[in-house]
């Protein structure tokens, strides 16, 4: 069994919000001084679903990563973690591609691999949180696609698929290949040991360019971003004080409902 | 022949009704109709959806499209996207939108693909230029760090919508429209993947995505009984409980109850947090509610930057007392919260 998880670097989440930039000119997210790109933290919960597989299939699994810059320590994480090969899709036209023409990019790599019995990938990246380039690669391949998944098990050419919905959840089941889309409900990536620290070292990394997969300029946006701006936050917390928590509490209740 | 549809509505209903975030887009779409003097009409697939297809009616729509079979009760994205395809290349809208709901999120990235047209997901606001009828569809993007403003390039323009970000407008049962009934055969050949069991949460209780009013606890509750709090104020609201990361990792709440970059995002009218530091992490979930009110003993939480009221205390001081004297003046107002 072959498996392909998508994985993408982003800023950091979770850095404060004083931390972040934008270059309004450019329409992008400054990178901060000091703080590292990360991958995207469902991307990682994808890279935990498709180790889960290959704990108990015979199963290859390859982390495929586009950008413009891609950050070698970073993503050699995934390699350090159990995944047995990494390739990394690196051309300066990718910073600013919209989620359709990312996902047709990593459809051609995924079928220059020799195609995939499963596809993982995070729910939506933590930058733009579209959630719509795992969709589109699985329309790409014309592949069933399921979304939002916690639990998944493979057996038998089909994949068995717990996903989560707005009211609670469902199973679904659907013959391979599949494109599946993992929410953080499966899991955190396992920890790293020194010893897979180690065989990452060996393990096979490819970097390709755009005419590696015979595309010459990547599909045409179907948006246009006009602007990206930081919204102002001049909103003055109004702090309700009085002389016990008693007394705060009924003027908070009055301020609220009366 | 133009059928002049402006903005065509993927509909949901909720136990045979429209669901919150369908009102809501009606309410909304039927204000944009209006001022490029177009046509709202949404769409259903289901079963029996006559009374489903007045209230949308009532709710502002002029045209309502009916796909009627049993096999659509419940959605599967296979089935739906062969009979939504179809329709929306015969209404031909300029403006088609979904709700940000687990169906809208599986279903517009796949219609979009197979539409040939762009897509944004999740946005809280439409601006549509009168006579080009271009949107400008605005969206939180980095975690809600930043507002990114777009438009489509293709036809229909498409979008999802967050819940709580459009106004529903008043039931009017005596406003006219049109119903259309829409070809509902499936080609069983293109059922890929099939629903084998299906599992509701929260049945006693009020969905967070719905809900008008959210208490979140954070990681200063101290204790899963804690919470019990939480939920005694969240009932007297009408609303739902939440949590940020640090309670659902301590295993004190369900995961499901997640607020945050990685749980649910909400906007409800009023947000309660308790004892939530109110990490960006946290704050990309809920930073769109309309009212934030923030209970916690540090004054330098970075949740008071954000909240419009707040109280600096121990949520065990301050909650019993708040709880019983809201609880008396929504007895005096006939239990409205009015949130």
């Amino acid at each position: 069994m072959q498996i392909v998880v998508c994985i993408k670097q982003v800023l950091d989440p979770e850095m404060p919000y004083s931390a972040f930039r934008i270059d309004p000119d450019g329409k992008r997210a400054i990178p901060p001084q000091g703080t590292p790109p990360v991958i995207s933290p469902y991307d990682e919960n994808a890279l935990e679903a498709a180790l889960r597989v290959k704990d108990v299939h015979e199963a290859k699994v390859i982390a495929l990563s586009l950008g413009s810059r891609l950050a070698r320590p970073v993503l050699n994480k995934p390699l350090a973690a159990g995944i047995d090969e990494l390739v990394l899709i690196e051309d300066p036209v990718a910073a600013d591609l919209d989620s359709f023409a990312s996902a047709s990019i990593l459809a051609a790599a995924i079928s220059k691999l020799g195609g995939a019995d499963v596809v993982f990938t995070g729910r939506q990246a933590a930058d733009w949180d579209a959630g719509i380039a795992g969709c589109a690669i699985a329309e790409e391949l014309k592949m069933p696609c399921i979304t939002v998944a916690r639990k998944v098990s493979v057996q038998n050419g089909m994949v068995q698929v717990e996903r989560l919905l707005s009211d609670g959840s469902e199973v679904v089941e659907a013959p391979l290949p599949c494109v599946i889309t993992v929410d953080s409900e499966l899991g955190e990536l396992r920890q790293i040991k020194m010893q897979g620290l180690i065989s990452a070292k060996k393990k096979p990394v490819s970097a390709w360019k755009l005419s590696d997969l015979k595309l010459e300029s990547p599909p045409p946006p179907r948006c246009e971003l006009l602007e990206l701006y930081i919204p102002e936050r001049k909103r003055v917390c109004e702090i309700i004080t009085g002389e016990n928590p008693e007394d705060a509490a009924i003027k908070l209740a009055n301020r609220l409902f009366e | 022949m133009s059928k002049n549809i402006v903005i065509l509505i993927l509909g949901e209903f909720v136990k045979g009704t429209l669901s919150n975030i369908t009102r809501e887009m009606l309410g909304g779409g039927r204000e944009s109709a209006d001022n490029v003097n177009g046509r709202l009409a949404l769409m259903l697939l289901g079963d029996n959806l006559e009374l489903a297809a007045k209230e949308a009616i009532a709710y502002g729509a002029d045209d309502v499209y009916l796909a009627e079979n049993p096999e659509l009760v419940t959605y599967q994205a296979d089935t739906y996207l062969q009979i939504i395809e179809k329709a929306v290349k015969d209404v031909e809208p300029e403006i088609l939108l979904t709700g940000q709901t687990s169906i809208g999120r599986d279903l517009a990235p796949r219609l979009a693909f197979r539409l040939g047209t762009g897509l944004c997901m999740d946005c809280v606001r439409l601006d549509i230029e009168p006579i080009s009828r271009i949107v400008r569809m605005t969206r939180p993007v980095y975690g809600c760090k930043a507002l990114a403003v777009m438009i489509c390039k293709t036809k229909p323009q498409m979008a999802s919508i967050r819940p709580g970000t459009m106004k529903s407008g008043e039931q009017d049962r005596s406003r006219k429209g049109q119903l259309h009934a829409l070809a509902a055969d499936i080609d069983i050949s293109q059922i890929r993947v099939k629903v084998t069991a299906k599992v509701d949460e929260q049945m006693d209780s009020v969905s967070l995505d719905n809900a008008k009013v959210v208490v979140c606890g954070g990681r200063g509750m101290g204790s899963a009984d804690s919470f019990s709090m939480l939920e005694d104020l969240a009932r007297l609201l009408g609303g739902a409980v939440g949590a940020s990361r640090p309670p659902c990792d301590a295993g004190w709440i369900p995961s499901t109850r997640q607020i945050g970059l990685t749980g649910k995002i909400v906007s409800p009218n009023l947000y309660i947090a308790v004892a939530v530091s109110g990490s960006s992490q946290h704050m990309a979930g809920c930073a769109e509610s309309r009212t934030i009110v923030a209970i916690n003993k540090d004054p330098e939480a970075n949740i008071f930057a954000t909240a419009h009221y707040g109280v600096v205390g121990d949520y065990r001081e301050i909650l019993p007392p708040f709880i019983r004297h809201t609880s008396e003046i929504l007895q005096g107002k006939g239990g409205s919260t009015c949130y």
